[in-house]
């Protein structure tokens, strides 16, 4: 049967092109793979193949044509013996349209005024469960062992975590623990190892990848965000990628630029990525056997100076806290002041001393920033109508940045003040030590920013 | 790669193992070609590339493997996938977008996955499936489940430095996979001797204690005897083992690409001298193992396959648009 050879769209952006050149004429025989014509895009002169065989019946547009519209017939192809007149009529166009149909977009949600949202208050364990004062660290080598010992398919990979007993301690006695198996020392090769990690994630194993700090995770982000996080995604929904990318983030203490950076605000904007950042040590072991058994790639950014700092730790037997989930340290009435992280420290600080002046701050811990509990921080809003947010890293596309958009958006109509978002000066990290200081957030600027926030 | 004309090789290859292997190339070769026809008519978009030329890497790598074997490779994928046994209209959907393809339509051409088949994409990032099969091999060896990743990548890709970290982790922790550069003498539009210090690319392993080997890839037998070789080898525990396959796409890097970098004549040559569809059918005739007619016979029902695949992925509706929403969290 004749067929008709269509204008072909030789790139994601063409709708017509020139037909620069015919290298065949009518009578010629082809098959597949055969040049048949040059064709001028948008963008570059490109050959034209032939798909099928047969023998050019008749060239419909003639080399110099400007302007072919994609799928106009240009020639047909005919088998030996037949004529051009057996070609369908019907022009071929049509036929490119999609089978579903696009529908037209949702026009955006209309903007209301909200009830108030529903707000998880459940207690994370029971009130009686008894305490232990423990650090951030063991708190964190509990979780990470406890989980072992659960689960077989469960192991610990990074730069010195197996002998060197982990260069921040964390993994202490691990490897005698589980063995070179299960803890396990790669070489300062972060794009390799992640990229190894996730792999042995698709393959069914459950890694918790650690790097000595995120500063040099990003060497491997391209591995974290292209190969873990949308993976679940491009697979449509066949294959996930169960992993946790831990290790310190921000600022310790005078090791400068390339060594104090907050990353809180760059993994939050990924879609498929999981992302915590606790404060204290019971969060630190609840939120680190939730991100263990979570089948999402998690960030799990800790923080040096407070690896060392002791906190209550229930002794339950299954401590775990779930992700999405806000934890509020002190209720008040004047002022909701948002933090996550070691930027707690400032928060619940500044309180301590707001309250000494008679203005009483509610503060909530985010704990995790993707999910982020947003209703507890609106609830707060409402009855506060004040807000402060605070963090270590830069203002411009920050954490704040966006907790404030949202609540100009949700609870605009509570807001008695504009929202003020605390954060890091907008400088890498100096080294002198009275630098240094000046470019962190500290507790006077979150005092001076509430007092603003209250006109006090 | 040599350009002249090969001797079909003697062997004890059977008969069927012959029309299989024609049968395997020539249905990623009509299947591309139609790929090809359908982004001309503007359904399919995007990026498209399209692995004509290259058919024997993939058919001869996959006579070697087992149940079980895994494979991963960059974004010139749609052979692996039908070389492994995925559905041509699955693969064809998701190349134009629909629901009925491996990732609901939303993937496409660069990214498509089957654990059913042991498929693990499908990577659009130049290199990055290096360390991710090397991974694969991490949990297979954790696992002690003796079976062997099939990593492949480019000529292109095998200038990225991930591949060197894991060339060496791979050595270190003797991880049973098989490192496949399919070397078809183009990164994109820059020609090897262009972007590649040294000319032997399988001799990279060396300092890692990698064993590595050059196979014709034009020669589906060739490729599948060195395949066994290095299946062998990391079957045995003896860790990762390189094949730097020789080979040569047709097309250009992808569907917007002219070619302009080389000549018409250069690519004419390989076409007609070195064809491995061609090989094959020559070995099936010459050695009287088939019949014009029962080759006539392969080709019809192939064409047929591809249609049905055609047909499948215009039919196919369009995703739903509830599924903008849906697999982003597991």
């Amino acid at each position: 049967m004749a067929t008709e050879i269509l204008m072909p769209a030789l790139s994601p952006t063409m709708e017509e092109g020139t037909l620069a050149k015919w290298l065949v004429k009518e009578g010629d025989t082809v098959s597949s793979g055969d040049i048949l014509a040059e064709i001028e895009t948008d963008k570059a002169t490109m050959e034209f193949e032939a798909v099928d065989e047969g023998i050019v019946g008749k060239i419909l547009i003639a080399e110099g044509t400007e302007g072919v519209k994609v799928n106009t017939p240009i020639a047909i192809l005919v088998e030996e013996g037949e004529s051009v007149d057996a070609a369908p009529a019907a022009a071929a166009g049509n036929e490119a349209a999609p089978a579903g149909g696009s529908e037209a977009p949702a026009s955006p949600a209309p903007v209301t005024a909200p009830a108030a949202p529903k707000v998880d208050l459940s207690p994370d364990w029971p009130a009686d469960a008894p305490m232990k004062t423990q650090t951030v660290r063991e708190a964190l080598r509990d979780a990470m062992a406890e989980e072992m010992r659960a689960d077989e398919s469960v192991y610990l990979m990074g730069e010195e975590v197996a002998e060197y007993q982990g260069a921040y301690k964390i993994s202490q006695g691990m490897l005698d623990e589980f063995g070179s198996k299960r803890v396990i020392d790669t070489p300062i090769t972060e794009h390799g190892f992640a990229g190894i990690a996730v792999g042995s994630a698709f393959g069914g194993l459950k890694p918790i990848v650690e790097f000595m700090t995120f500063n040099f995770a990003m060497q491997a982000i391209d591995h974290i965000i292209n190969s873990a996080a949308k993976t679940l995604y491009m697979s449509g929904g066949q294959m996930g990628c169960p992993i946790v990318f831990r290790g310190p983030n921000g600022a310790a203490a005078r090791v400068a630029a390339q060594h104090s950076q907050d990353y809180a605000a760059w993994y939050m904007q990924i879609p498929g990525l999981k992302v915590a950042m606790p404060y204290s040590a019971a969060d630190y072991k609840g939120l680190m056997k939730s991100a263990i058994r979570d089948p999402n790639p998690v960030i799990f950014l800790e923080n040096e100076i407070l690896y060392g700092r002791s906190f209550e730790v229930p002794q339950v037997d299954d401590l775990v806290v779930p992700f999405g989930k806000a934890r509020i340290w002190r209720e008040g009435t004047d002022v909701t002041i948002v933090s996550f992280g070691i930027g707690m420290q400032y928060a619940l600080e500044a309180a301590e001393r707001l309250a000494a002046d008679g203005i009483s701050a509610e503060v909530i811990d985010l704990r995790t920033l993707r999910p982020m509990d947003l209703p507890t921080v609106i609830n707060s809003v409402m009855k506060t109508n004040r807000l402060v947010t605070v963090e270590e890293g830069w203002p411009q596309g920050s954490v704040g940045s966006y907790i404030a958009s949202e609540v100009m958006q949700q609870a605009f109509d509570y807001l008695d003040a504009p929202i003020i978002t605390c954060t890091g000066k907008d400088v890498p990290m100096p080294y002198a030590a009275n630098l240094e200081k000046l470019a962190l957030i500290t507790t006077d600027e979150v005092v001076a920013a509430v007092k603003q926030v209250t006109y006090r | 790669m040599t350009t002249a004309k090969k001797t079909p090789r003697k062997s004890n290859t059977s008969a069927d193992e012959l029309k299989h292997y024609y049968r395997e190339m020539l249905l990623i070769r009509r299947f591309e070609e139609k790929a090809g026809q359908l982004y001309g008519m503007g359904l399919i978009g995007g990026f498209c590339h399209l692995y004509i030329g290259q058919e024997a890497v993939v058919v001869g790598l996959e006579a070697a493997t087992e149940e079980g074997d895994k494979r991963i490779t960059s974004y010139r994928d749609h052979g692996h996938m039908l070389a492994c046994g995925m559905e041509p209209g699955g693969v064809m959907a998701e190349l134009t977008g629909r629901i009925g393809g491996l990732s609901k339509g939303k993937g496409g051409s660069m990214h498509m996955f089957s654990k059913e088949k042991h498929f693990y994409g499908g990577h659009g990032i130049v290199g990055a499936q290096v360390p991710l099969g090397a991974g694969l091999a991490f949990a297979d060896k954790y696992l002690n489940n003796g079976r062997v990743t099939f990593a492949y990548f480019g000529d292109g890709a095998a200038n990225q430095g991930q591949v060197y970290e894991t060339f060496n982790m791979a050595a270190l922790w003797k991880l049973p996979v098989i490192f496949v550069i399919e070397n078809n003498q183009y990164a994109m539009g820059t020609a090897q001797k262009r972007s590649t210090s040294s000319p032997d690319i399988y001799t990279r392993g060396e300092a890692f204690g990698i064993p590595g080997e050059t196979v014709d890839g034009m020669n589906v037998l060739s490729v599948k005897e060195a395949g066994e070789k290095a299946v062998a080898h990391c079957r045995a525990g003896k860790g990762p083992y390189i094949l730097e396959v020789k080979t040569y796409r047709y097309r250009g890097h992808s569907m917007s690409d002219p070619a302009k970098y080389r000549t018409r004549e250069e690519v004419q040559k390989v076409r007609e001298q070195s064809d491995p569809i061609e090989m094959v059918r020559e070995m099936l005739l010459s050695g009287k193992h088939a019949t014009e007619d029962d080759l006539k016979a392969i080709d019809k029902e192939i064409k047929e396959i591809v249609n049905q695949a055609a047909e499948f992925s215009k039919e196919s509706p369009e995703p739903s648009v509830d599924e903008l929403w849906t697999d982003i969290y597991a």
